[in-house]
């Protein structure tokens, strides 16, 4: 028979707790939930979007009530657990009355008529943690409001309508995102903080001044080292504050945000241990038998938690326990980090803020004029706690070394600026003469130099221009500029350099702007507009694929603008014979396929046949007046092999027969290749995806990479690369569903079309623009264009037509003709 | 006649407007363009860097660009962007629809 289990507290940690027991044995209980809040699970550390109208509430939730329904959970909605009976073995509660909120101590207030028993085999305690409200005169005024649910979100939205002025009490972490979050509502806000800096519990006492500076500078008021004494009012509307000090500020309204408390009722009066929390063993056990405990009303081994970290790893160690799954599970602690979710401000800490032993060492960067500070303090050559303001683009590799323990690199620098790949950890002004600086175009340093001293060129486009240094993947293009700097002292810039094409004297967004303004839907046209007709042959293809981007299926296509491949759909080889790929969704053929291209390989006597890296078979050295003959045979579509666009999408074999599936990763990918197939983009974009962490199909590495954690969800990570450069993709978001991956992924591709430089690639991209400008774009939708990006690639979408048609129906006459033989003896 | 030998290669019209073809005369590979313009031009088809097919390669300019490597050459003249590389130029123009070619002999 199954055990009955019931979980009190349907926030976070009992929903997280109750995924993972059904992940390990889905059949094991019969679950019962208690959530105070009236609503399925959400997500608490999306409340700051809420309140900053960047996500709607409905955005915010991970587990709708249809997800209890079809898990068999049985959900008591708007119910408060306030007893467990240990001796009849059951969980009391009732409904919480109208207008009280599920933290506040309503002990006096139920319908006792109401009553709701549940017996219980095992319990798991998961009430989370209240607002703690700090003594302060008048703060139960109208106008006054906590910031802990969806509920206080709406509430302090539509009391700011009629606001002008609010001030935020507390300057921690929540009070610093309800603050940002109220400047969307058009008020004045004052953040007011007791002690001498803001977020005393993450930051040094120098980057909380410099993030008081960062908030001043968004339009934030923050005054410290003042204690409210009460909340004056007028006839019961609030007029401002009073501090200890006599001195005040005026309000309209005010937001307590001053810490966070345990939850511990339900516990303290049904005989569990509580301290500051309620106490747990390292198995997630209270000391009354079957009764376990998780989340922020928890206190381990003395700690307690406010973050999600540790209820991710506390569930599990849970999970493991009460199903019996890993008997030995422990939790020991969690290394924590907190990322401020303030628009704007980039802020990560982790660990302890200040050297704590005279052995330990500290490591600091500033650059007090741009508000940049980093520090890490290294205890046994490990991290022992880091603070990142201003630049958090190291956070992740520092995150990843204070987790695992990794000892630091000898070379500190690269904790806050990465290591310098290859050749470049030298300073390419000691290498000698011969060494060769860009390997695509083979220059050596001594042409370089020639360049700089004879050439007079300045710039690494100048030198660019003169010798092809730095032409090819642009990865030498940093030392190119060293050299200058050693030869001259400085390195000059062209405007040019920013041109999205050569032959243009536009920037890309201006470029764009211009084509739009002026309905310009050819290669031709552009020149006519902007250069005086004057076709400069290294601006037309990048031009070509520009058009196309913006004016999908409207584009005039001028067949003389495409390079060779996108002429004859072939990528050309050194003896000038072709390629062909037909498409492969997915990396999946079929027996009858493989006969055909062999078929058409040994009519056609290719001279090579090839699995290519992105899974596909690639038939070599094939002449081009044979292309379309090749191609009907084939009947299989062009695989784009040869052109900037969308390329492949490759896969492992996912859920069908690997033994570690963990997602559909074969479907995904085939779904992801039908839909993208030939979507022209700045540069190539090559995918892939992963059934489990394993990546057997390199999807950390692909220009877009999904790859599958469980319960159809997935990790999108975006602008990798294992060509010239290496770079691990970023992680943009997590996905659920084939259909929502799809969608983000296509949503990038459009953002990446749009606003990538001709050629660039999407690790160079993604450097560029960075990984949390393109969440808070593609993910929050901070400039409300999410829906329009998702509208133009669908256009892309429906606009494909398959290339190779055209060995049917050539585009233009003599599109594949070879050379032509002429006789003499006539002439 | 004098040295000049004239050839003839057939219609305009069998080359795009724009593009270029290779036409193989006398054993030699021959690349002939059709401006956007309506002018002809022609070079000889093989790149001196790495014997690249100029005939297939993007004009602009008054150049072509080998699809290769994109080293450029002028069309006139045949000079090279590249130090010390230059293509072999030919004399051609349309006359009533057809491409003649000077094609002199050890030109």
């Amino acid at each position: 028979m199954q055990k009955r289990l019931v979980i009190i507290g349907n926030g976070m940690a009992g929903a997280r707790a109750a995924e993972e027991i059904l992940k390990r044995a889905p059949e094991m209980f019969k679950i019962v939930m208690f959530g105070a809040e009236p609503y399925g699970n959400y997500n608490r550390i999306l409340l700051s979007n809420v309140l900053n109208q960047s996500q709607r509430p409905e955005e915010i939730f991970l587990n709708p009530l249809t997800w209890y329904r079809e898990n068999g959970i049985f959900l008591y909605s708007g119910v408060k657990a306030v007893r467990i009976d240990t001796a009849l073995r059951c969980v009391v509660g009732y409904p919480l009355p109208a207008e009280v909120n599920a933290y506040d101590f309503c002990d006096g207030l139920f319908d006792r008529e109401a009553v709701v028993t549940e017996p219980y085999d095992h319990i798991i305690i998961a009430t989370g943690s209240r607002p703690f409200v700090p003594p302060i005169e008048g703060q139960n005024l109208p106008g006054v409001f906590l910031f802990r649910t969806i509920d206080d979100c709406r509430r302090i939205g539509e009391f700011a309508a009629g606001c002008r002025k609010a001030v935020v009490i507390g300057g921690g972490l929540l009070g610093l995102e309800a603050a940002r979050g109220l400047l969307t509502h058009n008020v004045e806000v004052t953040v007011v903080e007791a002690g001498g800096q803001l977020m005393h519990a993450q930051l040094d006492e120098e980057s909380g001044q410099m993030l008081k500076r960062t908030m001043e500078a968004m339009g934030i008021s923050v005054v410290v080292n003042s204690r409210t004494k009460r909340i004056r009012h007028d006839d019961g509307k609030i007029t401002g504050l009073e501090f200890q000090d006599e001195t005040s500020v005026e309000a309209d309204m005010v937001i307590i945000s001053a810490g966070i408390r345990p939850i511990t009722e339900v516990a303290q009066v049904s005989g569990i241990t509580v301290n500051k929390g309620i106490v747990c063993d390292d198995r997630m056990r209270t000391n009354v038998p079957e009764v376990f405990a998780l989340g922020e009303c928890v206190e381990h081994r003395g700690k307690m938690y406010g973050l999600v970290d540790p209820i991710w790893e506390q569930a599990r160690v849970l999970a493991d326990i009460v199903t019996g799954t890993d008997p030995q599970a422990r939790y020991e602690g969690s290394k924590t980090a907190t990322k401020l979710k303030v628009m704007g401000v980039d802020l990560v800490s982790v660990g302890v803020k200040e050297a704590e032993k005279p052995s330990d060492e500290t490591v600091v960067y500033r650059e007090p004029k741009r508000n940049i500070y980093k520090k890490v303090i290294i205890r046994d050559e490990k991290i022992h706690g880091a603070i990142l303001l201003g630049d958090t683009g190291s956070a992740d590799t520092l995150l990843q070394m204070f987790k695992t323990g990794q000892d630091v690199p000898a070379n500190r620098p690269e904790l806050f600026f990465g290591t310098v790949e290859g050749p470049a950890l030298v300073n390419a002004a000691d290498l000698p003469d011969h060494a060769q600086i860009c390997n695509c175009n083979g220059v050596c340093k001594k042409e370089i130099v020639a360049a700089i001293q004879n050439d007079h060129c300045r710039s690494v486009s100048a030198v660019g221009a003169r010798t092809k240094a730095g032409k090819g993947c642009g990865s030498c293009r940093g030392m190119i500029a060293q050299i200058i700097e050693s030869c001259l002292g400085k390195v000059s810039y062209d405007a040019a350099e920013h041109y999205y094409v050569p032959g243009i004297p536009l920037e890309k967004s201006q470029l764009v702007a211009q084509v739009r303004a002026k309905n310009l839907k050819s290669v031709s046209a552009v020149f006519a507009a902007f250069a005086g007709g004057k076709e400069d042959a290294d601006s037309k293809v990048g031009l070509a694929s520009l058009l196309k981007t913006l004016w999908p299926g409207e584009y005039e296509d001028e067949r003389d603008a495409r390079f060779i491949n996108d002429r004859v759909h072939a990528n050309i080889q050194r003896d000038g014979t072709f390629s062909v790929v037909p498409r492969i969704y997915g990396g999946v053929t079929t027996p009858d396929e493989l006969m055909r291209i062999a078929g058409v390989a040994v009519k056609y006597q290719v001279k090579m046949v090839k699995i290519t890296g992105g899974q596909r078979i690639d038939l070599l050295g094939v002449q081009k007046p044979v292309l379309p003959l090749i191609w009907k045979e084939l009947g299989m579509p062009s695989g784009h092999a040869y052109t900037k666009a969308f390329r492949t999408c490759k896969s492992c074999v996912g859920t069908d027969f690997c033994r570690y599936g963990l997602g559909d990763s074969i479907k995904l990918a085939q779904t992801i290749e039908r839909r993208f197939q030939g979507v022209e983009s700045p540069h190539k974009m090559k995918l892939a995806t992963a059934g489990c962490p394993r990546n057997c199909s390199e999807a950390y590495v692909k220009d877009i990479g999904a790859v599958a954690i469980g319960e159809d969800k997935w990790e999108i990570y975006i602008g990798g690369a294992a060509g010239g450069t290496v770079r691990k993709g970023d992680l943009l978001c997590t996905a659920r569903g084939h259909e929502e991956t799809v969608r983000v992924i296509g949503r990038f591709m459009q953002y990446y079309r749009e606003h990538a430089k001709y050629m660039e690639r999407t690790y160079g991209f993604v450097g560029r623009v960075g990984i949390d400008v393109l969440k808070s774009v593609l993910i929050e939708d901070s400039l409300g264009i999410c829906a329009r990006l998702d509208a133009r690639i669908q256009e892309a979408v429906e606009a494909y037509r398959d290339p190779w048609r055209e060995a049917q129906e050539p585009a233009y006459e003599h599109q594949f003709a070879g050379p032509k033989r002429i006789s003499l003896a006539e002439g | 006649m004098d040295k000049k030998t004239f050839v003839n290669l057939g219609r305009v019209d069998q080359i795009a407007l724009g593009h270029g073809r290779c036409f193989v005369v006398g054993g030699e590979e021959i690349a002939v363009f059709r401006l956007r313009d309506g002018k002809l031009a022609a070079v000889e088809n093989r790149c001196p860097h790495r014997q690249g097919p100029l005939s297939e390669g993007l004009l602009g300019s008054g150049k072509v660009v080998c699809p290769l490597h994109g080293h450029k050459f002028d069309l006139a003249s045949g000079e090279g962007m590249e130090k010390g590389e230059c293509v072999r130029t030919f004399e051609v123009r349309e006359q009533d629809g057809e491409i003649i070619l000077d094609f002199s002999a050890g030109g």
